[in-house]
């Protein structure tokens, strides 16, 4: 049940969560909370992070092995922290993701602006 | 990740959830917020924790096997809070899988078990075959084979890798010092054929190419008599043991698990050992099985006809005698399974519909529970639980059910298997029939699909509403619950309707074996003792030795107390086919080439024998005392021969040749007078009657059965006659003394088993259905209280109620009865041939159905609407 729901829910986002989580990942290591506030805040509170779509991609990223996780302390505060950094596989993974997100996003400009992009 | 490591990954997923919540609800403090609101705007960011961990599990992809263990573990409860219902429910499952469990593992180790041959795919049986009107009937496509025509077809084709032969041969088997003389069941093997079969000896070795020529005497000894009467002392090979007087050298002991072509097989001997020379060039004596393996780079179509054309010729070759024009292949397996095929077909059948019936009566059960239970799965819904969840749900209490009565039925068919596989005698591999791995997997498909069955219906029938509907009805008065209702009734419909078809069945095959009991074989069957022995050749090998005995047996019997007659015969009406000969008449022309020439079974009598056994004399004399040895040449004809051979002729005085008859010394194409014409009687109870040839049994025949008839009870004659046998031949073992209704009786047990396994389905069937049939009614009566009372209250009769209410419950059993009577129709055309003089559209039997039924299913409908009609309807109406 929750599986589905979900999916149809975080349908439209969920390729793209992957990769805005790869991609802020790129920085260094980061905790879930960071991961989320990073997205929030770079993109002026427009994408409203989901803690309920966030945790779930993060495990999925972990299980197809482009992250992997550590307990370490974080600098700023005295506690354990779960870190994400990203794997090579990651990184090799983010870069198609943003190719694919490219060709997509022109796809549709072309689609949505055609004179615009005859000028 | 694997799920084992669940218990860690949880609670990693917590801490880690809880740090970065605490760290939420810090940077809420530090931004300003009050120290006990900062809790809750975090929770507000952050989002539910619980649903985020269950989301973040989904992720991991073993979701299922915790939903599946929910599952289980609510099914569990649910199931226990109604012990009642699970318990019926469970049996009723526990008997059907195990009845058709039983009769899976019968069917498999008969019909499907591969053989334990090496390659058995290869071995095929070939049969001697007659073109024509005879083939038609289905008795006798597979001909045995006579011995000239199989060492020609070994020598003249290529086909096939090699090719063996065997035939049946019985020994008196005594010790070298005088041990009891047994009578045993033996099998004449040629030499290649266990090379050709793949077996090896467990002792010692088989027999070679130059043991296998008359005169022989080597012997081997199958694995039970080794046990049984050597004590498995590895020391007998090679020493000498006794068969019909003669020493035999014991080469070798067979394997435990061959029991090729039955268990009773106890020795083997080569095939020509006891064969004499001229035996072995007749193309007429049938009477052995060819056993080839086919090379594997020749289709068994190529190779058969190579045969074929050989016998062809063989047929033109000899137009005068019955030599077979054809020849027919036949799998190994058919063979041995060859009569039990029908019938447990036929058993699979009516096991399948109680299994069937029983699916549909859990489930009738099933979706009466779903009623109760609507509430339940409204709240369920409504509160976000999908579809497909609750079907799941209600589908695991349904493979509960069906596990639980799987478990059961195994148990119920590792028992029953057994007694079943004892109860029937023509199973050819009775002694390997047991529940194994693959028995179990059957059960377990049957487990599943029952439950698939049993639950699918039920569930899709209690979650199939709108959650708003179902919440505003109530579970007594509800009109949606209309739909249920017919749900219910036309799964009661099918019920009854396969319920008829297997009462139809069973009572045709009662009516036929009713019909088969009562069958007159035409000669007393009352007070007659039978016993058989066999003259053993090296001690009686002249006519007048084996006269000798025969006659001094037989005046001693009729000198005892007690004995109203005796006679002597090579076998008593009803006891089997034995053998025939074919003949031409001398007085009529030749038969033309290519026609069919007349035949008749093959018997020998001595002058008594009519008059014991009251066969009746039709016309010209019995046979005399001086009819004997070379002044035999006389015989007696039944009816049916003269019918067939002689219409509208006086068969007395003329003469039949019988090419094939083995009378020493006599010319091959001796004349038989005819002497005398006698009743009619039967070979088999439940075959077509056959003309037969009654030849003096004091031309020499060595021994046969004795009949005798008693003046009071005849078993208790065994011990003197017995006695009276020692005291002429202290060495001479007799077998098979039974009453003349037993040897008859034996041809039945075959047909009284199927007959009693189908009835006791039948019944078992009609039973669940009367169950089911009375649940609806009761639970339809139970949800109609209300309406009724207000029936009652507006001016309804109580015995108007009752009319009501009967009708109600009795349309679904009459839709069923129609519906079943249809299939019957059908069905029982497909085995037509195991009724016996019973037509598949009997009367009685269907008129006896229809009333049985619905007798039953009035009773079954009369309390719940008797109930109905005795409703107070002011309680009724309180009761909403």
């Amino acid at each position: 049940m929750t599986k589905q729901e979900q999916q149809s829910r975080a349908g439209l986002l969920q390729g793209t969560l992957d990769m805005l989580v790869l991609r802020t990942l790129l920085h260094g290591p980061a905790h879930g909370h960071q991961i989320g506030k990073h997205i929030q805040q770079t993109t002026n509170e427009f994408l409203q992070m989901q803690h309920g779509s966030l945790y779930p991609a993060l495990h999925r990223l972990e299980e197809r092995g482009w992250v992997r996780s550590n307990w370490e302390k974080a600098p700023d505060r005295n506690r354990e922290f779960k870190y994400y950094r990203l794997t090579d596989k990651g990184k090799k993974q983010l870069v198609v993701e943003e190719s694919q997100w490219k060709q997509m996003a022109e796809a549709v400009a072309r689609v949505m602006w055609p004179a615009a992009e005859e000028s | 990740m694997h799920w084992w490591q669940a218990k860690k990954r949880n609670e990693d997923l917590q801490r880690e959830l809880r740090s970065d919540l605490e760290l939420e609800e810090e940077e809420q403090r530090e931004g300003g917020v009050p120290a006990e609101e900062a809790r809750y705007a975090a929770l507000r960011a952050f989002g539910n924790p619980t649903l985020i961990r269950e989301q973040t599990r989904a992720e991991w992809g073993w979701g299922w096997l915790e939903n599946v263990l929910r599952d289980l573990r609510i099914g569990v409860r649910t199931l226990l809070r109604s012990p009642g219902f699970s318990i019926i429910a469970v049996v009723v499952m526990a008997l059907c899988i195990g009845a058709a469990t039983s009769l899976f593992t019968i069917v498999r180790s008969v019909l499907l078990r591969p053989l334990p041959f090496r390659d058995p795919d290869h071995l095929v049986m070939l049969y001697e075959h007659r073109s024509g009107e005879a083939a038609s009937t289905g008795d006798f496509t597979y001909n045995p084979v006579a011995p000239a025509d199989f060492y020609d077809w070994r020598s003249k084709t290529h086909a096939f890798e090699d090719m063996a032969v065997v035939r049946y041969a019985g020994y008196n088997l005594t010790g070298e010092r005088g041990d009891l003389p047994e009578d045993v069941r033996s099998a004449a093997g040629s030499w290649n054929l266990f090379p050709l079969l793949g077996v090896q000896p467990a002792l010692g070795r088989a027999f070679t190419e130059s043991e296998d020529r008359p005169g022989n005497t080597v012997v081997m000894l199958t694995w039970s008599v080794f046990q049984r009467r050597f004590g498995g002392d590895a020391k007998i090979v090679g020493r000498p043991l006794h068969l019909d007087g003669r020493p035999f050298t014991v080469v070798g002991v067979l394997p435990a698990w061959f029991t090729y072509p039955d268990a009773g097989i106890q020795l083997w001997v080569p095939y020509q050992a006891d064969a004499s020379p001229e035996f072995l060039q007749h193309h007429d004596f049938h009477q052995s099985q060819v056993i080839a393996r086919l090379r594997p780079d020749v289709s068994l179509a190529t190779a058969v006809a190579q045969v074929r054309s050989i016998q062809y010729q063989l047929h033109l070759e000899n137009p005068h005698e019955p030599v077979n024009d054809d020849v027919v292949p036949r799998s190994l397996n058919e063979d041995l399974a060859g009569n039990v095929k029908k019938p447990l077909n036929l058993m699979l059948c009516a096991v399948g519909c109680m299994l069937l019936i029983g699916c549909l009566n859990v489930s009738n059960l099933l979706v009466a529970r779903g009623a109760a239970r609507q509430r339940e799965v409204a709240i369920r819904s409504a509160l976000g639980a999908q579809r497909a969840t609750l079907i799941r749900g209600q589908l695991t209490e349904s493979v509960l059910i069906c596990a639980a009565g799987g478990l059961g039925g195994i148990l119920v068919s590792a028992l029953s298997t057994q007694l079943l596989a004892h109860a029937w005698k023509d199973l050819p591999t009775a002694q390997s029939i047991h529940v194994d791995g693959a028995v179990i997997t059957f059960a377990c498909a049957i487990m599943f699909l029952a439950s698939l069955l049993v639950g699918f219906l039920p569930a899709l029938s209690t979650t199939g509403k709108t959650t708003m509907k179902a919440l505003q009805t109530s579970a007594r008065t509800g009109a949606s619950s209309i739909s249920r209702t017919a749900l219910r009734k036309s799964l009661l419909t099918v019920e009854i309707g396969i319920t008829v078809v297997l009462l139809v069945a069973a009572g045709l095959l009662l009516k036929s074996f009713m019909r088969l009991r009562g069958a007159d074989v035409g000669s007393i069957t009352d007070k007659m003792l039978t016993l058989q022995y066999s003259l053993p050749q090296k001690k009686y090998d002249t006519p007048e030795k084996v006269n000798a005995f025969n006659e001094a047996l037989l005046e001693r019997v009729r000198n005892l107390p007690g004995v109203r007659a005796a006679g002597l015969g090579n076998t008593v009406p009803g006891a089997g086919y034995w053998g025939d000969f074919v003949f031409t008449v001398k007085e009529h022309a030749a038969p033309k080439p290519g026609e069919s020439l007349p035949e008749g079974l093959s018997r020998w009598a001595d002058p008594g024998y009519f008059s014991a056994l009251g066969i009746p004399l039709v016309n010209g004399r019995f046979f005399t005392d001086d009819e004997r040895v070379a002044r035999s040449y006389k015989v007696i004809v039944s009816s049916q021969l003269v019918r067939e051979y002689f219409p509208g002729e006086d068969p007395i005085g003329k003469h039949l040749r019988v090419p094939a008859h083995p009378h020493a010394g006599a010319p091959d194409d001796a004349d038989y007078e005819i002497v005398g014409v006698v009743g009619d009687t039967l070979f088999q109870v439940g075959k077509e009657p056959k003309a037969a040839i009654y030849f003096p049994i004091l031309e020499g025949f060595p021994g046969g059965t004795l009949v005798v008839h008693a003046i009071s009870e005849p078993l208790q004659l065994s011990v003197p006659v017995q006695k009276q046998i020692v005291s002429l031949d202290p060495e001479l073992p007799v077998s098979h003394v039974l009453t003349l209704n037993q040897v008859i009786g034996q041809s039945l047990v075959n047909a009284s088993l199927s007959t009693t396994i189908v009835l006791a389905f039948a019944i078992l069937s009609l039973l669940l259905a009367s169950v089911g049939l009375y649940g609806v009614l009761s639970y339809l009566t139970a949800q109609r209280t209300s309406e009724l009372g207000i029936r009652m209250a507006l001016g309804a009769q109580r015995d108007e109620l009752l009319r009501l209410m009967l009708m109600d419950g009795l349309k679904p059993a009459l839709f069923g009865l129609g519906l079943g009577l249809m299939m019957s129709f059908a069905a029982t055309r497909i085995f037509q041939s195991m009724f016996f003089g019973t037509k598949a559209l009997d009367p009685v039997v269907l008129s006896g159905v229809i009333a049985m039924l619905l007798a039953v299913a009035t009773l079954a409908c009369l309390f719940p609407a008797w109930r109905a009609s005795r409703i107070d309807p002011m309680q009724a109406l309180r009761t909403e």
